[in-house]
């Protein structure tokens, strides 16, 4: 996993409540055995107007213009804000790789569905909940500045507007120590070898059915 | 201090070691394993040169991708092959079980986990699936994890948690006759919300949740995750142990008896403190179906579809509004005037034996309407369509003009080559009425499988209870 100390970059809204998995990455991409490549069919079904399918040419497709992320002034955008229940529905990291292949290295929104927001974390994706006002007013300061930017700074948890006004978040110490540093958790966990096999000694005395 | 909550009962016993950054390694007893989510995390073991840590505690299944038609000739898309094909090596390779596409007790897979008792009390059970939480309706602790963690799974047997706050949901009362589980957990939907849930494990108590069987209990934990939770879970009674006794996976003998006994304890202290207690009067609960596109926008059949003029809050009337435009639908209508073109009976929510005969009960002796163009009833598993077959319900289902067809998650998410095409509307027994997510452009409405059969007789929504 690629850490994460820092980012400035152009913000790109999705202004609807419960934006689910499905939508993110639609399920006939869910069929490839890869973790890659997804990026070109980040919100298929809003982003073309055709009905999309794996291993099609995608920059022969015809565009959807007035989806959000077709617009020429969110190109290249890194930051997306989101609003309540961002990433509901199923459990595929489908979704996150979409995300992360598209180029969004942050999202910001009032809320996050929760096994979303895990899946987000483990391939180095930052999500900030903030509260439904603050991210409404970044909905409005989207939308009358174009090329609008914001930095985001992990270890100091702030994310400063270009007028210089910083807004503060909260986050996991945990969460935090991993993508700053973007470790590894199952080599983490595999530092712990002896107590699972201690677990497993006394968990099998207690209740031998459990590992047959 | 105070007494436990299930979820702490579960959690506590389950807690490898604390890491002392507010989060603990925990321990998984059952991995479920299926095609769409497992290829990634398979291919990481092998690249760092990993083997899964207990092979035994993993069961694998391909469902998602499977036809439910004739199957002797395998799988027509050649992508959908492959993901299967890829599930079949990786289980040879690593040694794991798995029931391939033409074993009888292949199906859903959460349909199997306790068709063989392979979800017990008491467990932690993951999978690489949002309905895990399905498995929890035995007193087990059970969500769906991403496929890093399932990597994780496989090779430490472990997973890094942060403990939910805990919600209780007590649906107090009995129901009228003709609502079912699913008009229960739809009602609790449409209750607290798909957000509702969100960062709680939920457990489902009172006395229209005791009254119901094995299978309405796992129909309303399936669709915990609708609500927001990664876990919903049901406490342990006599008749979550009949239903596990016998099982092909279940303990046995003096290891029975010991196990009875630890499952006997699976249930929240009286004297427990919940983070959130919820309450619902089982009696006001009518049969509901979803108007929009989301679980929570739901209603009792008798309603009509909600006007976005009504709302106040401005995110939720757009909201309203665009699923509107996208299930084609105009605010005031009587649901009952809304007219089906499909008819969905199956999904990992509705597709056990219980589930086929309340729609074998409304199909009786009626015909599929003529404005119908499919009504297809998927049963969850090789051995579910066995028994139904035995029970002569797929005769009632066919006289009736209903297609019977063969095992997996078909056109609850329309993987394989099961789906509506742009514009039809369905009346299906599954969890989910997101866009698109039975075809692109396909219009989804949540009922129970008795208001589905319902449908598919009248053409058209109608309240089960006057047909
Ligand atoms: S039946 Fe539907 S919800 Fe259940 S596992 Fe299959 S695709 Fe997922």
């Amino acid at each position: 996993m690629d850490k994460f100390t820092q980012l400035k970059a152009i913000v790109a809204p999705m202004d609807r409540p419960n934006v689910d998995t499905d939508a993110i990455i639609p399920k006939q991409f869910l069929k490839s055995i890869k973790r890659s490549g997804f990026g070109p069919n980040l919100f298929d079904e809003w982003r073309y107007l055709d009905h999309g399918e794996p291993g099609m040419d995608n920059s022969q497709r015809p565009i959807n213009q007035d989806f959000v992320l077709n617009l020429p002034r969110y190109k290249g955008a890194e930051i997306l804000i989101a609003r309540e229940n961002f990433g509901c529905g199923s459990s595929r990291e489908h979704a996150p790789w979409a995300l992360l292949d598209y180029g969004f290295r942050v999202i910001i929104a009032p809320s996050f569905a929760d096994i979303f927001y895990n899946n987000s974390f483990k391939n180095g994706i930052l999500l900030i909940k903030l509260d439904a006002e603050v991210v409404d007013q970044l909905f409005k300061d989207v939308a009358v500045e174009d090329g609008y930017e914001l930095d985001v700074n992990l270890a100091e948890q702030t994310i400063t507007k270009a007028d210089g006004a910083v807004i503060k978040f909260d986050i996991d110490e945990f969460r935090k120590h991993r993508l700053l540093n973007g470790l590894d958790d199952i080599g983490l966990t595999l530092q712990h070898v002896d107590d699972i096999k201690a677990y497993e000694q006394k968990r099998s005395a207690q209740a031998p059915w459990l590992f047959v | 201090m105070p007494g436990k909550t299930l979820y702490d009962k579960l959690w506590d016993a389950h807690v490898v070691r604390d890491n002392g950054d507010g989060t603990a390694l925990l321990y998984i007893d059952r991995h479920l394993v299926h095609e769409v989510t497992s290829p990634q995390a398979f291919e990481g073991l092998r690249m760092a040169g990993r083997k899964p840590w207990r092979v035994n505690a993993n069961l694998a299944v391909p469902d998602h991708n499977v036809p439910t038609t004739d199957r002797s000739k395998g799988i027509e898309d050649a992508v959908s092959r492959i993901q299967v094909e890829t599930l079949d090596s990786n289980c040879s390779e690593f040694g794991i079980t798995e029931f391939k596409m033409d074993d009888i007790r292949q199906g859903i897979v959460h349909v199997i986990g306790p068709e063989q008792g392979a979800t017990l009390p008491g467990m932690t059970v993951v999978c690489g699936d949002s309905h895990t939480s399905t498995h929890g309706a035995f007193g087990a602790l059970a969500h769906g994890i991403g496929t890093s963690e399932v990597e994780h799974v496989l090779a430490t047997q472990c997973l890094v948690q942060k403990k939910s706050n805990t919600m209780l949901v007590s649906v107090d009362g009995k129901v009228g006759p003709g609502v079912t589980a699913k008009d229960i957990v739809l009602a609790i939907i449409g209750e607290i919300g798909t957000a509702g849930g969100t960062g709680y494990a939920i457990e489902f108590g009172g006395e229209a949740i005791r009254d119901l069987s094995i299978e309405g209990r796992m129909t309303v934990c399936n669709m915990a995750i609708e609500a927001g939770a990664r876990a919903g879970m049901v406490a342990v009674d006599d008749k979550t142990i009949e239903y596990v006794k016998g099982r092909p996976y279940a303990p046995t003998a003096e290891q029975w008896d010991a196990a009875v006994k630890e499952w006997n304890e699976l249930h929240s202290d009286a004297d427990a403190k919940f983070d959130t207690v919820v309450h619902l009067d089982a009696a006001s609960i009518q049969p509901q179906v979803t108007w929009g596109t989301s679980p929570e926008m739901v209603v009792p059949v008798g309603a009509k579809v909600p006007d976005p003029a009504g709302e106040s809050d401005a995110v939720k009337s757009d909201g309203m509004q665009k699923a509107l435009a996208y299930m084609g639908l105009t605010a005031n209508t009587p649901i009952s005037e809304i007219k089906v073109d499909k008819v969905f009976i199956g999904s990992c929510t509705n597709s056990r034996i219980e589930d086929i005969r309340e729609a074998a009960a409304v199909a009786k002796g009626r015909k599929v309407a003529d404005n119908i163009k499919l009504a297809m009833v998927v049963p969850g598993s090789g051995l579910v369509k066995q028994q139904a077959e035995a029970e002569g319900l797929d005769k009632i289902l066919l006289e009736a003009g209903f297609e019977w067809r063969e095992p997996g998650c078909s056109m609850c998410l329309a993987m394989n080559a099961d789906r509506l095409e742009p514009g039809e509307r369905c009346a299906s027994t599954s969890n989910r009425n997101f866009e698109g997510r039975q075809g692109q452009g396909g219009r989804t409405h949540l009922v129970s499988p008795a208001m589905a059969a319902a449908a598919a007789v009248a053409g058209h929504f109608v309240d089960v209870r006057t047909i």
